[in-house]
């Protein structure tokens, strides 16, 4: 960005959001309106057209984001942000489409289009903020929540496994895997910067403190003690393993940049597979 | 200070919007300068919204307004006073 743009006493991201629904309803000490801007500084890095970018985003805290962010955006139901997504990609190719969700949405109600998106490598890059349960309905235990923490359905602590997502991502086949916390500021930027380049099926992971119901019920303290204990207990490792990237209850965040592959995209695959079985007669898509 | 040939550290001007914060000490905590503190005043929402305590201190490295979950505080550059400038005198 140049300096005389920056001159004038103008909120620089009010560009970028709708400013009528500005302030929103995020809790205080909340990290999702950092993972925001972090997003919006990574749109103007990056200098895409912003009419060429669509946020999509499901139900939950993270879903609200996809009404606060001034660009083509939808807010679907719940856990179906990864499927209209697809379909929004494969409607009009030359759009880059976010999905912009927290776990909850995309891996617990929505993990199986999850899995299907990565699976065919659609050129989709997904946002997710993790907060380690479901926030907005009453901090219930999500597919995330780490064993031994406490939730609203498990007064005694959550006994159940929980996922690694860039385990589950890179399994399923996605070319590009981060995790960060949300006070990885600049990390989280450079990184959804990598991926919005990129095409293929990527996933940054955000872990980021939930207030009001994840730090209370455990007793946590309030979002900066939370925002520090995660940024002192990540240890980052890029191109780790990811078998080794569970998270336990207050235990080490692996956090790094752990998948970053070529891969043809559903797309590619498509022109390239039909074009092969019927010549000449087959018009490529999306080209 | 005496600087290498002309150049200058560029220097932060901060706006806070009042209004909008909900006092979760994020920018005061991270300020790498120290430049901002809590107040004890109270706005509109019944928060205690950070105020500039050191403004020369400030060196435009944008991080409060990165961290702020509410957008609301972010920094402009700060145009240097003309008059400071010709009366500097090098060796």
């Amino acid at each position: 960005m140049k300096k005389e743009d920056r001159l004038e006493s103008k909120n620089p991201m009010e560009g970028f959001l709708r400013m009528d629904r500005i302030p929103h309803i995020w809790c205080p000490g909340c990290g999702i309106g950092t993972v925001v801007t972090s997003f919006t500084e990574a749109l103007k890095k990056s200098k895409l057209d912003l009419d060429k970018v669509a946020v999509v985003s499901g139900i939950g805290c993270t879903g609200r984001v996809a009404g606060y962010v001034k660009l083509d955006s939808f807010h679907t139901t719940h856990g179906r942000a990864v499927p209209f997504a697809t379909g929004l990609k494969l409607a009009n190719p030359d759009l880059k489409v976010v999905v912009f969700s927290g776990d909850g949405d995309i891996f617990g109600i929505g993990g199986n289009h999850f899995i299907h998106a990565a699976r065919r490598n659609m050129d989709i890059l997904i946002i997710c903020v993790n907060n380690f349960n479901y926030a907005m309905t009453g901090g219930q235990v999500a597919a995330t929540t780490p064993m031994e923490a406490n939730a609203s359905t498990a007064p005694y602590g959550n006994f159940e496994f929980a996922f690694s997502l860039p385990y589950l991502a890179e399994a399923a086949g996605a070319t590009y895997v981060a995790r960060w916390t949300s006070l990885h500021l600049r990390r989280v930027t450079k990184s959804i910067q990598e991926a919005l380049a990129k095409p293929g099926f990527s996933l940054i992971e955000v872990i980021t403190p939930c207030v009001t119901l994840y730090a209370r019920r455990n007793r946590l303290g309030d979002g900066l003690n939370l925002l520090k204990y995660y940024y002192d207990k990540s240890v980052i490792e890029h191109g780790a393993d990811t078998r080794t990237l569970d998270i336990s209850y207050q235990g080490k965040l692996v956090v790094g940049k752990f998948v970053d592959k070529e891969k043809p995209t559903f797309l590619d695959r498509m022109n390239e597979h039909m074009t092969k079985i019927l010549g000449d007669k087959y018009v490529k898509y999306g080209e | 200070m005496v600087y290498f040939g002309d150049v200058k550290p560029i220097k932060g001007k901060i706006h806070i919007k009042k209004d909008q914060c909900k006092g979760c000490a994020f920018c005061v905590e991270y300020c790498p300068k120290d430049v901002l503190e809590m107040s004890e005043e109270f706005n509109v929402k019944g928060y205690h919204p950070p105020f500039v305590k050191d403004e020369d201190a400030c060196l435009y490295c944008q991080l409060c307004e990165t961290i702020c979950p509410e957008f609301a505080i972010f920094v402009t550059i700060k145009e240097e006073e003309e008059e400071g400038e010709k009366g500097e005198s090098r060796p």
